[in-house]
């Protein structure tokens, strides 16, 4: 007997505000008497700041506050933002302050804050700010900036080195003593800017009579923020409550707690007054975290079968200006490099190197997607010299599924042991191989080539790290109205999380979603919260609801069987009633909910008081998913375009809760990874300075860039660490993406030699290396 | 900056609107704080992504780059006005709902206005033409799928 509502396509929960014009977004909540922020930032890489003269904007009309950090300093009880997960392998503590004082080490870092009566004033006094800087030599590049004698990111700092681990296990120096085959190639993967259709922002109402704050925020990590404000302002958590409105996609830079939350709540107190603050769209490119740089020198050895005998390299990663979230992000590309491969012996050092660009934090896929590009375009490279399909080489070295569950030497951020937990790597490869027709591909490109046309085929496997433990808070109750609340630390932002808890609370509860009110992202109505992010809120706070609900169900029917003077065996929950089955005696839940309310002298049905259950179910161990995307394309020799004729996909998050948005969480991940292979390049000069800073200037997919042929495909590997059975999949369309394309490229061109070891693959690289510029 | 307000008349989703302007405030920023319709959303504030398209006599617009001064005796129409007076929603917004094509929902309001003037300009609308067009506006969450298989489910060809 359930409710009908988990494991399919029901409507979702968030479309019909959506539609008409009527969700709330930051920028739609308007507080009485609410005043506008704006963020005078720094126009250098890296400068001296000599002086700063605000004198003129302060008397502009209008203008309410101006704060540099020194004036904003003395009012903070912590003056940086201390968010760095801990590592034993930092070199160098770099965390960053609200507003900038003494130097500015990015183009975009906040110098002063300027509250007005609207955004058009306090930007009109933005440009009144008199700063005096000297400029300084900046670390544009992050392997130059790990080379002798560069010049350092911070004025005064020992070197640019702020991370430094090696991840192995076996005997990589032995296993390529003895290999038949060792290829070795510098690879990279570029920067890019996550770009949520919404920018990031926040609303701080300060209520002067209780002394409290409530910030609305466009934020992933609702209580991370709260903690940080309390720590910041010297606030208890009971004075500040932070809560997400509708959030506009996020993409990682969401989860980061940032300068401008922190300055723009101070303002708020200190002038008693709402503030808001809207990040523009230049902003996003100069001051929200981004991803991606990575440059990888690896080998791998093969046995004369294809076989992997061990991978050993370095990989140096740029971290940005300041720690924004941790070394994660490198943890996680050295991390995800082996996962889908057995893989004897290993052993990458990798190096986080300080820069003059923004902070480095987790977009979609967090490093992942660089891991798989550096292992794919290694195997690639061994097929060729071994003469064997790409498939085959690949065949030959994923985990086998009858090796499930497989533990990996690897060791996770936390220290856990990664334990592969179910899947089936060949059989998912496979599928892909079939949907894409790869066997019937040589003679499609041969028939092509007689024309002159260049086609290409690539393949690329993952596995991605899904369900980010340890918990996530889930409560459930029901209520006199006969309604059921839920409320939960998870964050939205686009991924149907209210759908989804509202499906499985209703699968308990008599399924009808329409019954259940979801509280997400709000510290007033959840006391813990971890929040969005890693691919994580289904497995957590899913399972989490789906426990609750399990809880609250029994106590609904062990009242309701008082009421009914019926055996609890013989009840079940349909709609908003209970009965007894084929009878037609049934009582309400807004009638259980009261009977359970109590009365004043009154025995209380079962004893108890209430309906109500909460949960933050412990899973520690991720649960991994995995994958195989297969890209064909076609190369232009006169333009160098590059067009995705075909993309098949085969993934397997377990069960899926709703196989719907599961597809669309698929394809959305498989645009950002198109986009990262072949059009999205955030520029900076040999100074730092940023020269992509419009949506003209960086490209992001549109409808016409999305290839037409695209075949998802699903397996279902239940995974046996939680009780659905299901894994994340918010990430798992980029991770392979990027690297199926280079692999498809590079094939298309393989009459002119060319290698694919960097993205994105613009024309002009396609046109050298059809020309034989040895460049890349 | 001006203390001077222009005052602007236009009619917004079949109803009349009065509303005192600087020169510089945008379309979009006139009918989000002006006029309280926050169905409007900002994307890039540069013309590119589409996010606050809205029509203007009839035309899809970026109300970014639109002066809320040159809507003087326009005909505005906003997400807000697509779900008929009794709340029904017009079949373009249960065909996005139907096919998956939201996620986040923030670019959803400028695309079902493009999408509405495509249908209004040409009902049978080609599959070529139909995808140029809705290249004009950016999303970030669904892969553009979905908001292709909801417009072309709409379209009468």
């Amino acid at each position: 007997m359930t409710g009908g509502t988990a494991f399919r396509d029901v409507p979702r929960l968030e479309d019909p505000p959506l539609l008409r014009g009527r969700a709330r977004f930051v920028d739609d909540i308007r507080a009485a008497g609410g005043l506008h922020a704006a963020f005078l930032r720094s126009p250098f890489a890296h400068a001296a700041i000599r002086a700063i003269d605000a004198s003129a904007a302060r008397a502009l009309p209008g203008v309410r506050l101006v704060l540099t950090a020194a004036d904003l300093n003395p009012h903070l009880t912590e003056t940086r933002l201390k968010v760095a997960l801990p590592s034993p392998a930092f070199r160098q503590t770099l965390d960053r302050p609200v507003l900038a004082s003494g130097e500015v080490v990015h183009v975009g870092e906040a110098v002063a804050i300027i509250v007005a009566d609207d955004r058009y004033i306090a930007e009109d006094a933005l440009s009144l700010i008199e700063v005096d800087y000297d400029p300084l030599d900046a670390v544009a590049d992050c392997v130059a900036a790990l080379a002798d004698g560069a010049p350092t990111a911070h004025q005064g700092a020992p070197h640019n080195l702020v991370g430094d681990f090696t991840l192995g296990f076996g005997d990589p120096d032995a296993a390529f003593a003895s290999a038949a085959v060792v290829v070795r190639e510098t690879l990279s993967q570029h920067r890019g800017v996550a770009h949520s259709m919404e920018c990031r922002g926040l609303v701080a109402i300060p209520d002067p009579i209780e002394d409290r704050l409530t910030v609305w925020s466009s934020t992933q990590t609702p209580h991370v923020a709260r903690r940080m404000l309390c720590d910041i302002l010297g606030l208890r958590e009971d004075q500040v409550r932070v809560v997400t409105p509708d959030v506009g996609g996020g993409f990682g830079p969401k989860l980061v707690f940032y300068p401008e939350e922190a300055a723009v709540a101070a303002a708020a107190r200190l002038l008693g007054r709402p503030v808001k603050w809207i990040e523009d769209r230049r902003e996003h490119f100069i001051a929200a975290t981004q991803e991606r740089d990575q440059v990888w020198d690896v080998e791998l050895a093969m046995d004369a079968e294809g076989r992997i005998l061990g991978v050993r390299g370095e990989m140096i990663h740029d971290h940005g200006a300041w720690t924004a979230r941790g070394l994660n992000v490198a943890y996680g590309a050295v991390s995800a490099m082996p996962l889908a491969y057995i893989v004897p012996a290993y052993r990458i050092r990798s190096r986080s190197a300080v820069t003059n660009k923004v902070p480095v934090t987790p977009i979609r896929g967090a490093g992942q997607p660089q891991g798989v590009f550096a292992m794919e375009r290694l195997l690639d490279r061994a097929a060729q010299r071994l003469g064997l399909d790409r498939a085959e080489i690949r065949r030959r070295n994923l985990v086998p599924a009858d090796r499930m569950p497989y533990a990996t030497p690897l060791k996770t951020r936390g220290g856990m042991q990664v334990v592969l937990d179910s899947g089936d790597f060949p059989q998912c490869m496979a599928e892909a191989l079939q949907r894409a027709d790869w066997d019937g591909f040589r003679d499609r490109q041969e028939a092509a080539r007689v024309q002159g046309r260049y086609l290409g085929i690539g393949v690329a496997n993952y596995v991605e790290g899904t369900g980010r433990g340890p918990f996530e808070h889930v409560s459930v109750r029901l209520e006199p109205s006969g309604r059921i609340f839920v409320a939960t630390g998870a964050a939205p932002m686009g991924q149907s999380t209210r759908t989804m808890l509202a499906q499985l609370v209703a699968e308990q509860l008599g399924g009808d979603m329409a019954n259940v009110e979801v509280s997400a992202g709000d510290t007033a109505t959840s006391p813990l919260g971890l929040g969005g992010f890693n691919s994580r809120q289904a497995v957590m706070a899913g399972t989490s609801a789906h426990v609750a609900s399990i809880k609250v169900r029994d106590r609904v029917l062990q009242v309701a069987a008082t009421l009914l003077e019926a055996s609890e065996a013989d009840l079940e929950i349909a709609g908003r009633a209970v009965r007894v089955t084929g009878t037609g005696m049934q009582v309400t839940l807004a009638e259980i909910a009261r009977a359970a309310a109590g009365l004043p002298g009154f025995a209380l049905p079962g004893g108890r008081a209430g309906i109500a259950a909460a949960e933050e179910v412990v899973i520690d161990p991720m649960t991994y998913a995995n994958g195989s995307c297969v890209a064909e394309v076609e190369v232009d020799a006169g333009t160098g375009n590059i067009a995705i004729t075909r993309l098949s996909f085969m993934h397997d998050c377990g069960r899926a809760l709703h196989p719907r948005i599961v597809e669309g969480q698929v394809l959305g991940g498989i645009a950002h990874g198109i986009g990262n292979a072949l059009f999205e390049w955030m520029g900076f000069d040999d100074q730092a300075q940023p020269v992509t800073t419009n949506l003209a200037e960086y490209l992001l997919m549109s409808a016409t860039e999305m290839p037409h042929a695209i075949s998802i495909g699903h397996l279902e590997s239940p995974t046996p660490l939680n009780p659905l059975g299901i894994k994340g999949v918010g990430e798992s369309g980029v991770i392979p993406v990027a690297a199926a394309i280079a692999s498809a490229v590079e094939d298309a061109l393989s009459p002119f030699d060319a290698r694919m070891n960097r993205v994105p693959i613009a024309p002009h690289d396609v046109v050298a290396a059809m020309l034989g510029d040895a460049a890349r | 900056m001006s203390d001077v307000l222009h005052r602007v008349r236009m009619t917004v989703n079949a109803r009349a609107a009065t509303i005192a302007v600087e020169a510089r405030r945008t379309l979009a920023e006139a009918l989000r704080e002006d006029l309280g319709l926050t169905g409007t959303h900002l994307g890039c504030e540069h013309g590119v992504c589409g996010a606050c398209t809205v029509l203007m006599d009839g035309a899809p617009v970026r109300a970014c780059l639109v002066l809320a001064v040159q809507a003087e005796g326009a005909a505005i129409r906003t997400v807000e006005g697509l779900a008929a007076p009794d709340g029904t929603l017009h079949p373009l917004q249960q065909a996005f709902a139907d096919h998956h094509a939201l996620q986040c929902g923030y670019c959803t309001p400028g695309f079902l206005m493009l999408a509405m003037a495509m249908l209004e300009e040409n009902p049978a609308m080609e599959e070529a033409e139909m995808v140029e067009r809705l290249s004009s506006n950016l999303c970030r969450c669904t892969g553009y799928a979905g908001i292709l298989a909801a417009v072309r489910s709409v379209m009468r060809r």
